[in-house]
C-alpha cells in the first residue's frame, strides 16, 4: 500500500500543479481574450472537482463538462423500453446508476417498485448468471456506457450464451458527439481533452480527422490531477499556436492506434447507428447496435418491446425547468438551474445529471459547486 | 399522504440523528422551543453543553445517549464511548475536570449479564481514566424488539473558571486538529460491514479532557474554539465554527493526519476521511502567535501526538469551509445526512 501511495503522490504534486497553473496564464495571456475547452468525461469533472482544479485556472479559462455521462445521455425512450421489458415480465439487469434514470415517464426504480424484476449488476457475465439462473425466462442485459464499456458487452457476445439471454443495447460512441458540439453554432469550444480510458482502447490516432475536420486541437488525458492540468496547459499550447492537431498526454497507458484486438471485438458486434442523446440532440453515429449478425442476441429485434403503455413524452413538473440537456452540450452550468440543489439532489434526483455519480450536476453537488474561489488566500502566514 | 397520514417531511428520519445539517434543522425547528434566557450559555446557543455564571465560576453541563452497533468493537465499546462522549463535550467548553457523571441505562428483555458487566467494567476504568466519578444514574428494561439490546445516557457536570465556546474564532486563527482523522467512523464502519481489510483499524475513543487540560495550559486566553469532530466528522465540527464565528475557514487538506489504513478504506467506499466521525480528538481555534505553544504542548501528551495545524480563520465568505487540496481549492459541502448510523 505505501507504495501505491507513493506513485500516487507522485502525481499530486502541488509545486508541479502551481508551475503548471503558471504555464497555462502564460497561454491565455498570449492569447489575449477568453477561452472555452470542454472534457467529455465523467471521471475527469469528478478529479477536477475533487481537487478544486477551477481554482488554479486563469480566469480566461473556462474549463465545461460536455456529454461525458453515459447515463446522463440514455434517452427517455431507451430508458422506457427497459421499462416496457421489466413490465412485459422479463428480468432487466443494469448498472446500478441506471435504475433511478428518469423514463419519459417512469424509471427502472418504479417498475422494480410495482413488482417488476429488475437487477443491479456490476458485470454482463452476472447479468449472464441471472440468465443461467432463470431458464424458463427471459433476460435482457440493458447495456449502457461508451466504447469502452461496450467491449465488455462485445467481448461476452461473442461467447456461448444461454438461449433466454438477450441485450438492449444503449451503449454510445464518445467521438461522435464531440462532433455534434463543436458544429453546434452556439457553442464557443476551441479544444478538447479526451477521456485517456477510452483512448486505451481506441487509440488516440481516432482523433486526428476530427481534429483536422473542426480545427479544435484534441489532448488525450489521464485522470490524476496533474495529468489533467498538463493536458490543458498542452492544449492551450495548441490553441495558442493554432494548431488542430491531436496531443497524447497519457502515453504511460495510451498509443496512437490503441488496443487493436478490443477494437476487433467492439466493432465484430457493433455498428455505430444515428441516435438521441437525451437532451442534446440526434446525433450521427453516435449509438452502438448490435449488428444484424447479431439479431438472435437483441432485445429490440428478438422481444416485443412496446412502450405504449409506459410513456409520456409531456415532461411534467419541475422537468420542465431541468437544463440537462444544456448542461451536457456546455451551453449552461449547474449554477444557471432554478433546481440544482434545491428541489433537485442526489436523494431526489430531477434530472440525469443529478442521477449519476458521473453527472455534472451530481458532482457539483458533491465537492462544493464551482465558486470562483481564485482570490481567496491560501496557506496562512507562519506556516512551515 | 401516507398510511398514517402524514407528509414525508412529517416523519423523522435517520438522518436527523447524524449530526449534519437536518439535525441541525430539527433541533432548531422542534426544541429551539425550549430555550430560555440564562446567565450563560443556554439551549439557544446549541453548543456541545451549557455553562451557567455559578459565583465567580462557570457550572458547565453536558447529556449524551450512546446507542453505538456493535456495542463492543475493535478499540473500545459503548460504555468506554459514553464517558468519553460526555466527558470530551465538557472538555470542549474548556471544562477539563469533571465533578460527577450520571449514568442512566436502558436495556432490552433478554441482554447478556456479562455483557452488561463487561460494559460496566469499561464505564469504570474510563471515568478512572478521565477522574469523572459517577455519581447517580437510573436502569430501565424494555420488552423484547422494544429496543435494540442497550442504550446508556451520560451527563457530566464540571466547574471552570473560563468557558471556551465554539463561537470564538475570528480571521487569523488558526485551527489545530489533536491528531489522525477517521479512526472511529471506519472501524465501526469496517466491522459493520465486514469490508475484510487487514489494516488495523481501531476506534480512538478516549476521554481527553487531559489533553485539552494541556493545550488550556500552554495557550490561555488565545484558546478562543473548541468542537469534538464526532459525528458529522472534521467538517461538521468546522462548518459549525465558521457560522458561529462568522468567519471562513480554509482547510489544508494534505496537513490533514490520516491513518494509511483509514485512507485507504475510505477511498475503497468512497468516502472523505473528514465527513467520518472521531471519538478521541478535538479541534482547536487558537490566536495564531499561541499556535505552536500549543500545538507543542498537545504533542507532548500521548493523546496528540500527531496534532497538526489544519486551516486558518478568513474574513472572506463566512460560514463557508474552503478546501485547499494543495493542487486548486473548493467548498467543502456540510454533511447533510447520515454516513453511517449508530455510530456513538
Amino acid at each position: 500500500m505505501a507504495k501505491d501511495l507513493t506513485q500516487e503522490l507522485k502525481f499530486r504534486d502541488p509545486a508541479k500543479a502551481r508551475a503548471l497553473s503558471e504555464a497555462m496564464q502564460r497561454n491565455l495571456d498570449a492569447i489575449g481574450r477568453e477561452v472555452s475547452v470542454m472534457h467529455v468525461c465523467g471521471s475527469h469533472e469528478q478529479a477536477i472537482a475533487r481537487f478544486g482544479l477551477r481554482a488554479v485556472l486563469p480566469p480566461q479559462l473556462k474549463l465545461i463538462m460536455g456529454p461525458g455521462c453515459p447515463v446522463c445521455v440514455t434517452d427517455g425512450p431507451e430508458v422506457d423500453e427497459a421499462v416496457a421489458l421489466a413490465v412485459g415480465g422479463a428480468h432487466v439487469c443494469t448498472y446500478g446508476d441506471m435504475l433511478r434514470l428518469p423514463g419519459t415517464a417512469r424509471s427502472l426504480a418504479d417498475a422494480q417498485a410495482d413488482g417488476g424484476k429488475v437487477h443491479v449488476v456490476y458485470s454482463v457475465a452476472q447479468a449472464v448468471e441471472v440468465a443461467t439462473a432463470h431458464p424458463a425466462e427471459q433476460v435482457v442485459f440493458m447495456a449502457s456506457g461508451f466504447e469502452t464499456t461496450a467491449v465488455a458487452t462485445a467481448a461476452v457476445a461473442l461467447g456461448p450464451l444461454p438461449p433466454n439471454f438477450s441485450i438492449l443495447s444503449v451503449h454510445k460512441y464518445v467521438p461522435a458527439a464531440m462532433e455534434v458540439v463543436s458544429r453546434s453554432k452556439e457553442s464557443n469550444i476551441e479544444g478538447f481533452i479526451a477521456a485517456g480510458h477510452a483512448a486505451i482502447i481506441t487509440g488516440y490516432a481516432l482523433f486526428e480527422p476530427f481534429a483536422a475536420r473542426t480545427g479544435a486541437p484534441v489532448v488525450v488525458a489521464g485522470f490524476e490531477p496533474l495529468d489533467i492540468l498538463a493536458a490543458i496547459v498542452k492544449l492551450t499550447d495548441l490553441i495558442r499556436e493554432r494548431r488542430p492537431e491531436v496531443f497524447n498526454a497519457y502515453p504511460r497507458c495510451v498509443s496512437r492506434d490503441g488496443n487493436l484486438p478490443a477494437q476487433k471485438v467492439l466493432w465484430k458486434v457493433f455498428e455505430p447507428r444515428p441516435g438521441k442523446w437525451r437532451g442534446i440532440a440526434e446525433v450521427p453515429d453516435g449509438n452502438l447496435d448490435l449488428r444484424p449478425e447479431f439479431a438472435h442476441l437483441d432485445a429490440r429485434r428478438r422481444l416485443s418491446v412496446d412502450t405504449a403503455g409506459v410513456r409520456d413524452e409531456a415532461a411534467a413538473g419541475l422537468e420542465r425547468e431541468c437544463i440537462c440537456g444544456p448542461i451536457m452540450m456546455g451551453l449552461a452550468s449547474p449554477h444557471d438551474c432554478p433546481l440544482f440543489g434545491k428541489a433537485c439532489v442526489p436523494e431526489a434526483p430531477v434530472g440525469a445529471c443529478m442521477v449519476s455519480s458521473e453527472g455534472t450536476c451530481r458532482i457539483w453537488h458533491t465537492y462544493g459547486g464551482a465558486p470562483d474561489l481564485r482570490r481567496v488566500e491560501g496557506r496562512a502566514a507562519g506556516q512551515g | 399522504m401516507e398510511k398514517d397520514g402524514l407528509k414525508p417531511g412529517q416523519k423523522i428520519g435517520l438522518k436527523h440523528g447524524s449530526g449534519g445539517r437536518a439535525m441541525r434543522q430539527l433541533i432548531e425547528e422542534v426544541f429551539l422551543e425550549l430555550a430560555s434566557p440564562v446567565d450563560g450559555i443556554g439551549l439557544g446557543a446549541l453548543d456541545d453543553g451549557a455553562a451557567l455564571r455559578v459565583g465567580d465560576q462557570w457550572l458547565v453541563i453536558t447529556t449524551d445517549s450512546h446507542v453505538v452497533h456493535p456495542i463492543f468493537f475493535p478499540g473500545g465499546d459503548i460504555g468506554r464511548i459514553s464517558v468519553s462522549g460526555t466527558v470530551n463535550d465538557l472538555a470542549m467548553m474548556g471544562a477539563t475536570e469533571p465533578m460527577a457523571l450520571t449514568c442512566a441505562v436502558i436495556l432490552e428483555e433478554g441482554f447478556s449479564r456479562p455483557d452488561l458487566e463487561r460494559i460496566r467494567d469499561s464505564l469504570k476504568a474510563t471515568a478512572l481514566e478521565a477522574g469523572a466519578p459517577f455519581v447517580t444514574g437510573d436502569t430501565k428494561v424494555m420488552g423484547r424488539g422494544e429496543v435494540d439490546g442497550i442504550v446508556l445516557n451520560t451527563t457530566g457536570v464540571a466547574l471552570t473558571r473560563r468557558v471556551v465556546s465554539d463561537a470564538g474564532l475570528r480571521a487569523g486563527d488558526l485551527l489545530i486538529v489533536t491528531g489522525q482523522v477517521g479512526d472511529h467512523g471506519m472501524a465501526i464502519m469496517a466491522r459493520r460491514h465486514d469490508l475484510g481489510l487487514s489494516g488495523d483499524l481501531r476506534s480512538d475513543v478516549a476521554p481527553i479532557n487531559g489533553l485539552i487540560r494541556a493545550a488550556l495550559a500552554a495557550g490561555g486566553d488565545d484558546v478562543v474554539a473548541m468542537k469534538d469532530p464526532t459525528r458529522g466528522g472534521v467538517s461538521g465540527s468546522l462548518h459549525e465554527m465558521a457560522a458561529k464565528g462568522k468567519v471562513g475557514i480554509v482547510l489544508e487538506e494534505q496537513r490533514v493526519p490520516v491513518r494509511d489504513e483509514v485512507r485507504a478504506a475510505c477511498d475503497m467506499l468512497g468516502i472523505d476521511p473528514l465527513l467520518v466521525a472521531n471519538e478521541g480528538k478535538a479541534v482547536i481555534g487558537v490566536r495564531a502567535a499561541s499556535a505552536e505553544k500549543v500545538l507543542a504542548a498537545l504533542r507532548a501528551h500521548p493523546l496528540g501526538r500527531d496534532a497538526a495545524i489544519f486551516a486558518h480563520a478568513i474574513a472572506e465568505r463566512p460560514g463557508s469551509v474552503i478546501l485547499d487540496t494543495g493542487l486548486g481549492r473548493r467548498l467543502l459541502t456540510e454533511p447533510e445526512g447520515e454516513l453511517l448510523p449508530r455510530i456513538c
